[in-house]
């Protein structure tokens, strides 16, 4: 009985320690030198791997950081400067400050706004329908509605409005990360710096049409007509192809341009509402 | 002895209403818009400007680069416009439009009725012809004739074979082709054998068009070399290689063309155009198009003009009926979905088909249940369920692997899966990133 | 114009084969196996057969309108269908509650975790039915002998199934020539005339079944022909070896549930193989594991595991058993 037991442990034991050197050895051939502050830096990255930033995930960014000589053009736009900040100091480098943005929808194509002349029957997908033709609006720039970016959108905050058929981009939640503009196969999505409680001023339309049909198709498009370049204090607004941008970067929030747009194409959000000019023009908070 | 491709394949129900509705001639419209692209390749360069008085027949669009077509006149008149006009997707391209004022054509062009027969022109000739004429493939795929009908160096051609399938249901204007005009399209025929220097034609005609078949046969005994093969009917019969194994048991290799089988293959619609471009000197401004539907008052086949608006042609078919809910351009496998109808007539518009109300909506999308179905139908021997999901998880790497290429599009999977899945929506979609990527990789 | 134009990507046409269609067509082909088992079980086949279909439609129903808070789905037929195919997995003298029990594992567990109907990796009627046989070994291998109305429900007189009768015999030394006599005679067998699971006796009715859905083209007949080929070809080779301990290849296609599993169980959309290559394989193991399990196992009926075993592999022959890409191998040049 004894010996059983006394074999049985002998036998063990030597199983254990064959396995011990077999895993040894493989640890030591397979081995992979790895800077450790590739690890630290991860430590440090939100771990949404969203792809914000350009590459393919949080540790893949992490060894792009730990390589670059300087965080120029980096950036993680989840944690923004704190967690920048804390990667500069890991690695001993200097932190660019870089701009916190939004993302903000440049349609406001809501079936009041911008009639229905088809019924899409397809598959809900924004780029199926995108490839067939030009939507169910006489508008071909606009807003499809079958909620690509909404799939993108790894944060939830983002959402279909039932009634006015478009995104919405929940300010609180979006962290600009990217996956919704690059979702869009319209390009209507676009990141914007992000401004003191969340205000912004954009053009809600993309309509590269001559004024007459951009109108026709859409109440509220951009007619291209040039108003609010000319009021615009700040050189922020620029047209081309009968499109109006406002750069976010030079816009001063004035607001001179949302009462000067003849269609109501300027959007302003987030704003307190005016009180000195009775004549409001038309503004729906979609977003 | 009707022969068929072996694997998989669908039968749809035919519907093949106008099939014993001659080909009349459609009153001149007021005013043709015409698309300077209406075939695979560059758009064409208009070469007329603005209020310039044209003919009939007169070259108005000329053709960009190697793969691209001549684009003609359809009518007599002046030019109104040269802008951009939304085209069957609903996105705006370059057209011509043009107010119809009286009917002159060119001098050069017969326009008798009388069947010239013999071919005097050598190949050369007859190539250069097609390409100015601006003939495309009229099967829907309007790839330009021209180039179809080069044999290019290190390849050999010993066979034509003319597609006088028309698997598409409801579709009737080849079978009309074919029944009224079967010894010019047989002399087409012989004109396209000539210039690619083969002595054997095969016109491939499905078994519900007897009278087709009957006819062609019977005229087919004073050509040399042609003869006629009656196909069992399967959708879809029509596509290229499917055509090519049924008739002569060739198998086109993955992603190469029918040449490599030593096979051309041309529609009989193309083969009419070739035989009045050839011996009539007529370029491509008219072809026939069915226009069909359930509840049209009078469907049937027209010949018309390029460039009529769509709603011309559905007046003509008895007006739009009350409960129409769906207009496709085409065949109802491959055809594309009109938003509207004030659409042109182009050189690859082979029907126009309305359906009513309750045929035009898509059944409740189901989960997959696997039952394979789709794999069954695809005449490619690919598994659609599978690219399907693929696509639309956008993994199209694997898609690329498991030979989403191959797919032709013909809408079997989508016909037949009983879940409704849409799965030819994302393999299309897939498709087309899958050779997005494929020319990013050449080109790098 | 004023219509509102539906437009989509072709095609245009859909066929008016559904996936509720596709469902009832099984349906229907299970009938005269049912019909079959109320003529031999009596009552017992009813009661058994309402409460295996209620309780999987109400189990389908309940998890997506209360926990999943989805969409019913109970329309497409499918928990219908393996309603159905529960009960006629087990005896039909089965309690009321033990069967609800098989439903819930068969819906609740084998099929809504899995995300519903397609996204299963094992037939839920065979997950429900493998669940009770070891659960409640007693009740589900207590086989009522079958005398039509007479039988009786819970009070039915029971007995073992011929294939019990041999597996015991032969452990016990006895040969085959002599346990032969002991079960009825292949003529009944086809008919059902036996004790078993209330839908598995009448391998007729199920042929039945089985041509009617192979004709409207609900299945191929790939999967039920490898199944019964291989077990067939496996136990007549047996049998050849040694007829004294080896029953004949008739007698295992006729006992036990390897009709119901060839034609019903193994052809689940869901959890069988795409291609017909694949298709082969699988019904091949199938077919061999049952032999496998009858001949040396521990149970003298196999064919539930056969499936549930093969069912794994589904995923894997799906990868690996391509079919024939047009234009794949050149033939002529």
């Amino acid at each position: 009985m004894s010996s059983t037991v006394l074999l049985t442990i002998i036998m063990l034991s030597l199983l254990g320690l064959l396995a011990a050197v077999i895993l040894y050895i493989v640890a030591q051939k397979f081995k992979v030198v790895e800077d450790p502050r590739i690890d630290l830096v991860n430590e440090v990255l939100p771990g949404a791997n969203c792809g914000g930033c350009g590459f393919t995930g949080c540790r893949a960014f992490a060894e792009v950081l730990v390589k670059a000589e300087s965080f120029e053009g980096l950036n993680c736009p989840v944690g923004g400067a704190e967690t920048m900040g804390k990667a500069a100091v890991i690695l001993d480098r200097q932190p660019v400050a870089v701009e916190p943005k939004i993302a903000v929808l440049r349609c406001n194509g809501t079936p009041e706004n911008c009639k229905r002349t088809s019924y899409y029957d397809g598959a809900m997908n924004c780029r199926v329908a995108h490839s067939l033709y030009g939507g169910t609006t006489a508008c071909h720039y606009g807003c499809l509605g079958c909620g690509d970016c909404v799939a993108a959108c790894k944060f939830d905050a983002m959402y279909m409005d039932p009634v006015t058929q478009l995104p919405v981009i929940i300010d609180e939640k979006c962290v600009a990360c990217g996956a919704c503009v690059k979702a869009c196969p319209r390009n209507i999505i676009e990141l914007r710096k992000r401004n003191r409680k969340d205000r912004k001023i954009f053009i809600s339309c993309v309509n590269k049409d001559k004024g007459g049909p951009a109108r026709k198709a859409c109440s509220v498009a951009c007619i291209g007509c040039g108003k609010c370049v000319k009021v615009c204090p700040y050189d922020a607004i620029t047209m081309a192809d009968n499109l109006a941008f406002i750069d976010s970067f030079k816009c001063k929030l004035c607001r001179k341009c949302v009462t000067e747009c003849p269609t109501g194409a300027i959007l302003e959000i987030n704003f307190p509402v005016r009180e000195e000019k009775p004549a409001e023009p038309a503004v729906t908070e979609v977003n | 002895m009707f022969k068929t491709f072996p694997k998989g394949g669908i039968h749809p129900p035919e519907n093949k209403i106008t099939a014993d509705k001659a080909i009349t001639v459609l009153p001149l419209p007021s005013a043709v818009t015409v698309p300077l692209n209406q075939h695979i390749g560059a758009p064409a360069i208009p070469v007329v400007e603005k209020g310039a008085a044209v003919k009939a027949g007169q070259i108005i669009g000329q053709a960009k680069g190697f793969v691209s077509a001549n684009i003609h006149s359809p009518v007599s008149g002046k030019v109104s416009k040269i802008e951009p006009v939304a085209d069957t997707t609903g996105y705006k391209q370059m057209a011509i439009v043009i107010d119809v004022e009286g009917d002159e054509w060119i001098e050069t062009t017969d326009r008798s009725a009388t069947l010239v027969k013999e071919v005097t022109m050598t190949r050369e000739q007859i190539v250069e012809r097609c390409r100015e004429c601006g003939l495309v493939g009229l099967g829907g795929a309007t790839f330009p004739t021209h180039i179809k009908m080069t044999v290019p160096a290190g390849k050999k051609c010993d066979m034509l074979i003319i597609n006088g399938v028309e698997c598409e249901p409801y579709l009737t204007s080849d079978h009309r082709l074919m029944v009224e005009k079967g010894a010019e399209v047989l002399t087409g025929v012989t004109i396209i054998m000539k210039a690619l220097g083969v002595s054997s034609a095969v016109v491939g005609i499905e078994a519900n068009k007897p009278d087709a078949i009957s006819q062609l046969t019977s005229l087919a005994g004073g050509f040399e070399g042609i003869s006629v093969q009656p196909l069992r009917v399967k959708y879809p019969q029509g596509g290229e290689k499917q055509l090519i194994k049924a008739c002569t048991g060739r198998e086109v290799p993955s992603g190469g063309l029918p040449l490599d089988v030593g096979v051309v293959v041309q529609n009989v619609g193309t083969a009419f155009a070739v035989y009045e471009a050839v011996q009539k000197n007529k370029p491509l401004i008219e072809r026939v198009v069915t226009v069909t539907g359930k509840s049209l008052s009078q469907p049937g086949n027209f010949l018309v003009r390029i460039g009529t608006s769509v709603t011309k042609l559905i007046e003509a078919a008895g007006g739009m009926p009350g409960d129409t809910g769906k207009i496709v351009n085409g065949g109802p496998m491959m055809g594309k979905a009109l938003a509207m109808t004030d659409v042109p007539v182009t050189k690859g518009t082979s029907g126009i088909i309305l359906f009513p109300d309750s045929e035009s909506r898509r059944d409740e999308i189901m989960p997959c249940i696997r039952c394979g179905k789709c794999s069954t139908a695809c005449a490619m021997g690919l598994e659609p369920w599978l690219l399907s999901v693929l696509s639309e998880k956008t993994m199209f790497e694997k898609a690329e692997a498991e030979k989403i290429t191959d797919c032709m599009e013909c809408g079997a999977c989508s016909y037949t899966c009983p879940a409704k899945r849409p799965l030819l929506d994302y393999i299309r979609l897939g498709k087309a990133t899958v050779l997005k990527m494929i020319r990013e990789r050449i080109t790098k | 114009m004023n219509n509102i134009l539906n437009v989509s990507p072709s095609p245009h046409q859909q066929s008016s084969e559904t996936t509720r269609k596709l469902m009832f067509g099984v349906v229907i082909a299970l009938l005269p196996a049912l019909a079959a088992s109320v003529y031999y079980f009596g009552i017992g086949a009813i009661i058994v057969t309402l409460t295996s279909v209620l309780a999987c439609v109400a189990c389908e129903f309940l998890i997506q309108k209360y926990i999943l808070k989805t969409k019913t789905s109970i329309s497409d037929g499918s928990a219908v269908v393996t309603g159905l195919l529960l009960a006629f997995n087990v005896p039909s003298n089965l309690p009321v509650l033990i069967i609800v029990i098989g439903a819930v594992i068969s819906i609740g567990v084998a099929k809504m975790t899995f995300g519903g109907l397609g996204n299963n990796p094992f037939n839920p009627a065979l997950v429900g039915r493998v669940f009770l046989l070891i659960s409640f070994p007693v009740q589900m291998t207590s086989w009522p002998v079958p005398s039509g109305f007479k039988t009786g429900y819970t009070d039915a007189v029971t007995g073992a199934t011929p294939l019990g009768i041999i597996s015991e015999g032969v452990k016990n030394g006895e040969s085959i020539a002599v346990l032969m006599d002991k079960v009825p005679s292949h003529m009944q067998l086809f008919y059902g005339y036996m004790g078993g699971s209330m839908g598995e006796v009448a391998a007729a009715a199920l042929i039945l079944g089985g041509i009617f859905m192979i004709w409207r083209k609900i299945i191929t007949w790939h999967i039920p022909v490898a199944v019964l080929a291989s077990a067939a070809l496996f136990t007549g080779i047996l049998w050849m070896a040694d007829p004294a301990t080896y029953a004949d290849p008739l007698f295992h296609l006729l006992t036990g549930g390897m009709m119901l599993g060839a034609i019903f169980m193994a052809t689940d959309y869901v959890t069988s193989p795409m291609t017909p290559k694949g298709m082969i394989i699988y019904g091949t193991g199938i077919g061999v594991i049952t032999v496998l399990i009858r001949t040396w196992g521990a149970y003298p009926e196999g064919v539930s595991f056969a499936i549930l075993i093969m069912n794994a592999f589904v995923p894997l022959l799906n990868m690996y058993i391509k079919p024939r890409r047009f234009g794949k191998e050149v033939m002529n040049g």
